[in-house]
């Protein structure tokens, strides 16, 4: 498979150049949804590696035995169980962070990342790029959710990690932990990064010219 | 009855403006960016979000209900023939409620899909693009799992909700869907004929009126709490509704207070 990339291009490709975020506007939901602060931004990004990666080795190892018109329902089912087990093994050891976590947890079934990973990579190469895939993909999502989450914990409550690093004084932007704050701030960055895109690629052709 | 008629319509008026699935929760934003440049075509892909939802609430509810949680009818009669009576009624298989769900919401797609298709082609002309679509759509599981958490979720069993509570959520939930995405589409359409800058047009523009479209829903906060009071006046049917206990009353100068 020549003209598949390989394991280290889709490792890559998934933190910067395709991140699942910013550049392809996938699994917006959770992006959204848990980013009030950073640890429930990890503990989604944690649960999203662990299905993530399971589901694209299991795809790519049956890749060869999939119908096509059955794939999709084949691939959710996968995915299914899988964030079964994450959801299970969350309420077993971090119960306060299921708690918070609630629904999003179960809704990393119908997360388009995943989903859109299995079409794209794991059914059509090997269990070794695909794990490749899942990891760079998967720290690509926890980068823009760690990015979302930072900005709006600091703003909206004057701490990161819940320890305060902005001075007491600070008047807390309660909207920022709320929902409104969630997608402006989203907004905010993806208009960040399509500028800083934008302003690269004028450099370069300055320096090409 | 009266308190089921003013629950009925506070999870109605609940799942439609204060905790709005797209602003509130943030369920179905895919096609709330994607699908939001023209008002028809929202309206189009609300009104079919509407009707799948509400198709996959009834499933859900008759299978959590029936099936699922423990000591359910169906699963305890069949476990019946398998394991003494004792064992079946302590039969969970709530642990399989995400993998059941999903295949439920995708069959019932391919079956409306199919079913539209052959009875009333100018209806599927409309929704056709746009049924595959909402499989993947996360406002239908959200709303599934929604109904689960009040069935299974519930301390006292016959506070589980019945299949009109499911279904006023799941109707409303759409309906709130539909509201969101028109007014975003509205605001697209003007926005077409503003100078944007270069970085925020798409997505980030898109976003950005979200945040105060979900400013504006915000001003509905605690509406539900207030509608309540003023629908059941006495005390005790209000914490009857709320599960609350029943407060002290003493008096005061200012007339009877409640403590607690």
């Amino acid at each position: 498979m020549a003209d598949q990339p390989t394991s280290l291009e889709r490792f890559v490709q998934g933190i910067l150049p395709e991140n699942p975020v910013f550049r392809q506007l996938l699994g917006l939901c959770p992006t959204l949804a848990v980013t009030n602060n950073m640890k429930s931004a990890i503990t989604m990004t944690g649960a999203v590696l662990f299905v993530l990666f399971c589901a694209n080795v299991i795809t790519s190892l049956i890749r060869n035995l999939l119908k096509p018109h059955l794939r999709i329902v084949i691939f959710t089912l996968t995915i299914a169980t899988f964030v079964t087990i994450a959801d299970r093994f969350l309420a077993a050891y971090l119960y306060q962070m299921s708690k918070t976590l609630g629904p999003y947890i179960p809704l990393i079934i119908v997360n388009c990342i995943i989903i859109c990973r299995c079409e794209v990579c794991a059914s059509k190469q090997g269990v070794i790029t695909a794990g490749a895939d899942a990891i760079g993909q998967s720290i690509g999502f926890g980068i823009a959710l760690s990015a979302i989450a930072a900005v709006r914990e600091i703003l909206g409550t004057g701490m990161f990690f819940e320890i305060r690093v902005l001075p007491a004084a600070w008047p807390d932007w309660v909207v920022m932990v709320l929902p409104p704050g969630a997608f402006l701030t989203f907004g905010l960055l993806i208009g960040l990064v399509n500028w800083y895109e934008g302003f690269r690629a004028q450099k370069a052709g300055k320096i090409e010219g | 009855m009266l308190n089921y008629l003013v629950d009925i319509f506070l999870i109605a008026v609940s799942a439609a403006l204060i905790n709005n699935f797209v602003l509130h929760y943030f369920v179905g934003i895919c096609p709330f960016v994607g699908v939001s440049r023209r008002i028809e075509m929202a309206f189009g892909m609300g009104c079919a979000v509407t009707f799948v939802i509400s198709i996959a609430a009834f499933i859900s509810w008759a299978i959590t209900t029936f099936i699922l949680v423990p000591g359910a009818p169906l699963s305890q009669w069949i476990a019946g023939f398998f394991v003494p009576a004792e064992t079946a009624a302590k039969v969970d298989l709530t642990i399989l409620s995400y993998i059941v769900y999903i295949l439920a919401i995708s069959s019932s797609v391919q079956f409306v899909e199919m079913y539209v298709r052959k009875f009333y082609p100018p209806l599927y002309k409309s929704f056709g693009v746009y049924l595959p679509l909402i499989t993947t759509n996360c406002a239908i599981l959200f709303a599934c799992l929604t109904i689960m958490a009040n069935i299974v979720g519930v301390d006292d069993p016959a506070d589980a909700w019945d299949l009109g509570r499911s279904l006023v959520l799941a109707i409303f939930g759409g309906v709130g869907f539909t509201i969101a995405i028109v007014i975003m589409a509205g605001i697209r359409e003007e926005l077409d004929l503003c100078d944007v800058p270069k970085p925020f047009q798409g997505a980030a523009i898109t976003l950005i009126v979200a945040g105060i479209l979900a400013l504006g829903f915000m001003g509905f906060t605690g509406v539900d709490s207030g509608l309540r009071k003023a629908l059941t006046p006495t005390v005790e049917k209000q914490a009857a509704v709320e599960n609350l206990p029943v407060g002290k009353m003493v008096k005061t100068a200012s007339g009877y207070r409640l403590i607690g």
